[in-house]
């Protein structure tokens, strides 16, 4: 079957199955394997990527589902620097060891940051829940997430963007 | 961990959804959000000659008030639903148990008319629409028809739905009762080992059969939970029986 998709802002082409779902697509079409694959069935989250803005998991949606949708992997998010300062945090804080849950982590994490300026620890595990890291015991994934949170709310405020943190404007 | 082959198909509308299942038969499955059958299909647990694309079908994403009722389409997606305020402040038992549905990711996929459908008997909200006394909506070449939620869930897996027939909307009568919510899973997300979805007096059980159970609150709690690797049946009993207390204290009702 045919479809047609924007990838990381590319329009891209393709003939797929339909049994082949989006993260063999990514990976295997179109040669992006920072969207890994854990379990396959939807537990795991390290295949986390974003369709039209929202949180997916590649596994669970088929090629042919995304047809005409917009998908955003780690690739992408990272060309774009959107979430350069997330990943130095991640860095910083030591949040990964093997890095195989980190691509689905960051865009967890970021999913949450966009939507809530100032999410508190119990807030970030319960966004986070649906992804396995089984290395770091997840302290310092929240550490970073909560430090980029705080980073962000600094930034606003200093360079005055409005409706980040309202209490400052 | 890949899904066997299967052919797609996508419907325009409800009523040629109906058509398809008609064309392909009993091998052909529905596909709306997928998040419960792809993963079956991963598994090789499911696996469907056809899947039947309903969801790009518009008009069936709706939540209202309608009358004495509120509609819910049943392609609405799970975090539409968590986060609405219709919803909220008309129903708000759905609210507070879909934070315990999956995981964002998951949520921002799935919809209500899937789950329901798939009859999951760990599932919350098969239990809510047990104990909300819910009415399904469902569509076929020969015409529509409601079906109670208490008639719907007939086994694990199963539904009233005939092989033809596609749910198209929910409609949960207002107003609602006081309600009590409560799972108990070992992790954040997971399965409930044992959960109780309560509106007023209508007390609905999940994971502890086949199917959701729902007792009134004067009625003994009279349950033969199952034994797997979550828990032994005794234990879920003893659980059942805790959240059971839970709800009446929180509901005010005598014991």
């Amino acid at each position: 079957m045919n479809i047609s998709l924007t990838v990381n802002g590319e329009i891209i082409g393709a003939e797929v199955e339909p049994r082949l779902h989006l993260g063999d697509f990514l990976r295997e079409h179109l040669s992006l394997t920072g969207t890994h694959l854990g379990c396959e069935h939807g537990v795991c989250g390290a295949c986390t990527v974003r369709i039209d803005g929202a949180l997916a998991r590649a596994c669970l949606v088929l090629a042919v589902q995304a047809d005409g949708c917009v998908v955003e992997t780690i690739e992408g998010l990272s060309d774009s620097g959107e979430i350069a300062d997330l990943q130095q945090a991640f860095h910083d804080r030591n949040a990964l060891q093997c890095g195989y849950c980190t691509p689905g982590m960051l865009i967890a994490a970021q999913d949450l940051l966009v939507r809530d300026a100032a999410p508190d620890r119990e807030t970030v595990r319960e966004h986070l829940s649906g992804n396995y890291c089984r290395c770091t015991g997840y302290h310092a994934i929240v550490d970073a997430i909560v430090t980029t949170a705080e980073a962000r709310r600094h930034n606003a405020a200093v360079s005055g963007n409005p409706g980040i943190e309202p209490g400052h404007h | 961990m890949k899904a066997p082959a299967f052919d797609y198909v996508r419907a325009d509308s409800a009523t040629d959804a109906c058509a398809l299942l008609g064309q392909y038969g009993p091998d052909a499955r529905l596909l709306a959000g997928g998040q419960s059958l792809l993963p079956a299909m991963n598994l090789r647990l499911a696996s469907p000659s056809v899947l039947i694309d309903i969801g790009r079908i518009t008009g069936l994403d709706g939540i209202e008030v309608r009358g004495n009722a509120l509609h819910i389409g049943a392609l609405v997606r799970h975090e539409t639903l968590l986060r609405s305020a219709t919803v909220a402040s008309h129903v708000p038992l759905l609210t507070e148990a879909m934070r315990h549905v999956a995981h964002p990711a998951i949520r921002a996929r799935g919809t209500i008319g899937g789950n329901l459908a798939h009859a999951d008997p760990a599932s919350e909200l098969p239990a809510c629409m047990l104990a909300l006394n819910a009415a399904f909506h469902a569509t076929s070449a020969t015409g529509a028809r409601t079906i109670a939620a208490g008639d719907f869930f007939t086994g694990l897996f199963q539904t009233a739905l005939e092989p033809d027939e596609i749910l198209t909307a929910i409609h949960i009568p207002l107003p609602v009762p006081n309600f009590f919510f409560q799972e108990i899973a070992r992790r954040s997300g997971d399965y409930a080992i044992v959960g109780l979805a309560a509106s007023g007096e209508r007390l609905a059980f999940f994971s502890v059969s086949d199917r959701p159970v729902l007792f009134h609150a004067s009625a003994p709690l009279d349950l033969n939970p199952q034994t797997d690797l979550q828990a032994t049946a005794a234990m879920r009993l003893h659980l059942a029986g805790v959240l059971r207390q839970r709800a009446m204290t929180a509901l005010g009702l005598q014991p």
